[in-house]
């Protein structure tokens, strides 16, 4: 991980301050709430439907034992409301037809963006939190706000059997760069750049509004293929490419002429037309050519501040070496030794139990050293919301990261947290103590491994719950052949068009609607968020009019029963996954199929 | 970084001010011989006013005062100063008496600005 230096702690700390500032002057009355709400956005705490929300930043999602350990006492000691508030909100959750869970409290919640959201701390507390976040160089820059966000990138980056360039380096500095830079802290709207250094793209990068793909020339040199305007929300848009080649050196120079370009042109009258997407929707070429003058203009005329001298990138990467893991000398006779020794321990292990060779396959993936792995830890089970982690299991998660993973983990995109140091003399006693905590389901990549935001019932801007339909989902999908039978299914959860839970994205997606102030739900089909099964990233499509609550397990069974029917082996041998045989096929048959799920009385509801 | 009040501002008039809308582009401009640029804030959140006070700054050269004007409160006098204005207006009724400690919370930034040109990689490579 990156090393915070003395003058990276200070800023943390300084940042913190500030924060502790704007509230007591903000409880003072000296600022409005108008002007307090921006402020406090930009350092991740929003006011929701019940409560305040606080949106702690993971760069990258790279976080070590010590920071969970940290957003475990969190949870523990500050994630409660006062008793009324509590009893006023279940109250009012009682009031919502269908089934509504207890609220729970005191637990984290890891989001698609990499970051960890609390529901329940109080604002007056909200200084005391940043201070303790500071004291393990954490805080809430940047995490909300018309601003640039986290950088995001592929939870394998640095360890992945198929990367190119570690991508790590480049977001720290990208996290520098747009770290309270002074003339982008009030954009048009939110700004969100995601990275990837490896052939598959693990990073959804087109659905960013700046993607950004390390690659190599022919001459070795590393650069960045450049995609701009892709986002989600009310209008769905894949990145156009900018630059196929654009050196490493120059990322900060170019970055700052495509956001300077589009805080000048981006729309400010309609917020639902303010992304970066539409003003390169709207302009096209127009735009691109401006940003290549602006860019042009910053090294000529400005003199190229932000030309990242080799110095600099060799001192952040140093913070990106492979942690000391006492393994043999790689290539050597000794290391050869111990690989077959582990695996064939391994192996035995596996043969005398099926469920640790079922987590073997679907949770345990393959590194660039051959003496270790990257193992996913599932937060999604039943009983919990996709991606909550109780203050135990975050205290718990944070003892395995240090015991097993080299004090290193990452919050994935998908909402789960990947240790990438684990050995393979060690995958055995991990998993056990995994499965001892309820997290060791082997269901990555599986329907249940599914994205889901948190919804209607967190969420103020949801227009329908995600977590009842998550947890309904999970619930009928509990039979492991079955589930492995179904294979890799991307299956995303979004409770309003702001699309937090990806469902554009989703091979199959479900979206959350309000109508007459009721919640319904369109199913979408064939999204794509670029990794190669789904093919190049697209938005999916509506399988037709929105299905009710009570409807929506019923869909997603048909379309799996309609895939299970359908599928054929593919060209190398092995089964089709669903978004194959769906793109083999075409929709009709998957639409047909949902449509007929519907129940009578329903219908006649809609009718 | 210069504060004023609103009646200071109002007070000092518009001699030798240019006043420019934030959706003019600075570089379309005769700027010879103007002495003071008035640029303006019409809502906090509309940051347009920091890349033109970059723009001039940085890019023109420009040398006279940068005033800040409009919804201009204490929070974002620091990014004002780094990108490049000399001047603020606080909007009305406004409480500056937390003001200065705004701008000397940070002991430094990770980027260069119009105020200070160069980020610190440059410094210590």
């Amino acid at each position: 991980m990156y090393q915070y230096t003395e003058f990276d702690k200070a800023f943390v700390r300084a940042r913190a301050a500030e924060h502790r500032d704007q509230l007591e002057r903000w409880q003072a009355g000296q600022l409005s709430d108008e002007q307090f709400r921006p402020l406090r956005l930009q350092n991740g705490w929003y006011v929701q439907r019940y409560a305040p929300m606080l949106r702690v930043a993971v760069p990258y999602g790279e976080i070590n034992a010590e920071q969970l350990q940290v957003l475990a006492r969190i949870a523990r000691d500050y994630d409660q409301p006062e008793p009324p508030l509590l009893a006023q909100a279940q109250a009012t959750q009682d009031q919502l037809p269908g089934p509504a869970p207890l609220l729970r409290t005191q637990y984290g919640h890891f989001t698609t963006r990499q970051n960890v959201q609390f529901n329940w701390i109080p604002l007056a507390r909200s200084a005391d939190v940043m201070d303790l976040l500071a004291s393990v160089n954490m805080h809430g820059i940047q995490t909300s706000g018309n601003c640039i966000r986290n950088t995001t990138t592929d939870e394998l980056a640095g360890i992945a059997v198929d990367e190119v360039v570690d991508p790590r380096p480049y977001a720290e500095l990208i996290r520098q760069w747009s770290t309270l830079h002074p003339e982008f802290a009030h954009l048009p709207r939110k700004f969100k750049i995601a990275i990837t250094g490896a052939r598959e793209d693990r990073a959804a990068i087109a659905w960013h509004d700046v993607g950004l793909q390390l690659l190599t020339n022919a001459t070795g040199e590393v650069g960045f293929k450049v995609l701009v305007g892709g986002g989600m929300g009310r209008t769905p848009v894949n990145g156009s490419v900018i630059r196929v080649f654009l050196p490493w050196q120059e990322i900060m120079n170019y970055l700052e002429a495509v956001v300077r370009v589009y805080n000048r042109w981006g729309r400010r009258d309609n917020k639902y037309k303010a992304r970066i997407k539409i003003l390169v929707k709207a302009e096209g070429q127009r735009y691109i050519d401006e940003v290549e003058t602006e860019y042009r203009e910053i090294l000529e005329r400005d003199g190229g501040l932000h030309t990242i001298p080799q110095a600099e990138l060799a001192r952040v990467k140093v913070g990106f070496e492979p942690p000391p893991l006492n393994l043999p000398e790689a290539g050597s006779a000794q290391e050869a030794q111990w690989l077959a020794q582990a695996q064939a321990q391994v192996g035995i292990e596996a043969a005398k139990t099926p469920a640790f060779a079922r987590w073997l396959a679907q949770n345990v993936k393959p590194h660039r050293v051959a003496g270790l792995r990257a193992v996913s830890l599932s937060f999604k089970r039943p009983g919990y919301a996709p991606g909550d982690a109780t203050a135990e299991q975050l205290e718990a998660a944070a003892t395995l990261v240090a015991r097993y993973s080299a004090g290193q983990a990452r919050v994935s995109h998908t909402q789960n947290l990947l240790l990438p140091w684990v050995r393979l003399d060690e995958l055995h006693a991990l998993w056990l103590e995994a499965k001892a905590l309820g997290l060791a389901q082997p269901n990555i990549g599986l329907l249940t491994d599914m994205i889901a935001c948190p919804g209607g019932d967190y969420c103020a801007l949801a227009n329908a719950r995600s977590i009842p339909i998550a947890s309904a989902i999970t619930e009928r999908y509990q039979d492991l052949d079955e589930l492995h039978d179904l294979g890799h299914i991307d299956l995303h959860i979004s409770g309003c068009i702001n699309s937090c839970g990806h469902h554009h994205s989703g091979h199959i997606g479900i979206l959350g609607v309000d109508k007459d102030g009721k919640e319904w739900y369109q199913v979408t089909l064939g999204g794509s968020d670029g990794k190669r099964l789904g093919g190049d990233a697209t938005p999916g499509k509506v399988v037709g009019p929105s299905f009710s609550a009570i409807e929506v397990p019923d869909v997603i069974e048909a379309l799996l029963e309609t895939y299970q029917a359908l599928r054929q082996p593919s060209s190398d041998g092995r089964q089709e996954a669903f978004i194959e045989t769906l793109r083999r096929v075409g929709h009709e048959p998957f639409k047909a199929a949902a449509n007929a799920a519907r129940h009578p009385s329903t219908d006649a509801q809609t009718a | 970084m210069h504060i004023l009040t609103a009646q200071e501002h109002q007070a000092q008039g518009q001699t030798g001010a240019l006043l420019l809308a934030n959706d003019v582009d600075p570089r379309t401009l005769d700027l010879s011989g103007v002495q003071r640029i008035d640029l303006q804030f019409p809502s906090f959140t509309d940051g347009r006013a920091y890349s033109q006070a970059f723009l001039l700054r940085r890019r023109l050269r420009f040398a006279g005062e940068l005033r800040a004007t409009g919804d201009v409160l204490i929070d974002q006098l620091l990014p004002m100063q780094r990108s490049g204005f000399d001047v603020a207006v606080l909007a009305e009724g406004v409480d500056a008496s937390a003001a200065r400690r705004q701008l000397e919370r940070y002991a430094g930034f990770y980027q260069g600005s119009a105020a200070q040109a160069a980020p610190p990689f440059a410094h210590s490579a």
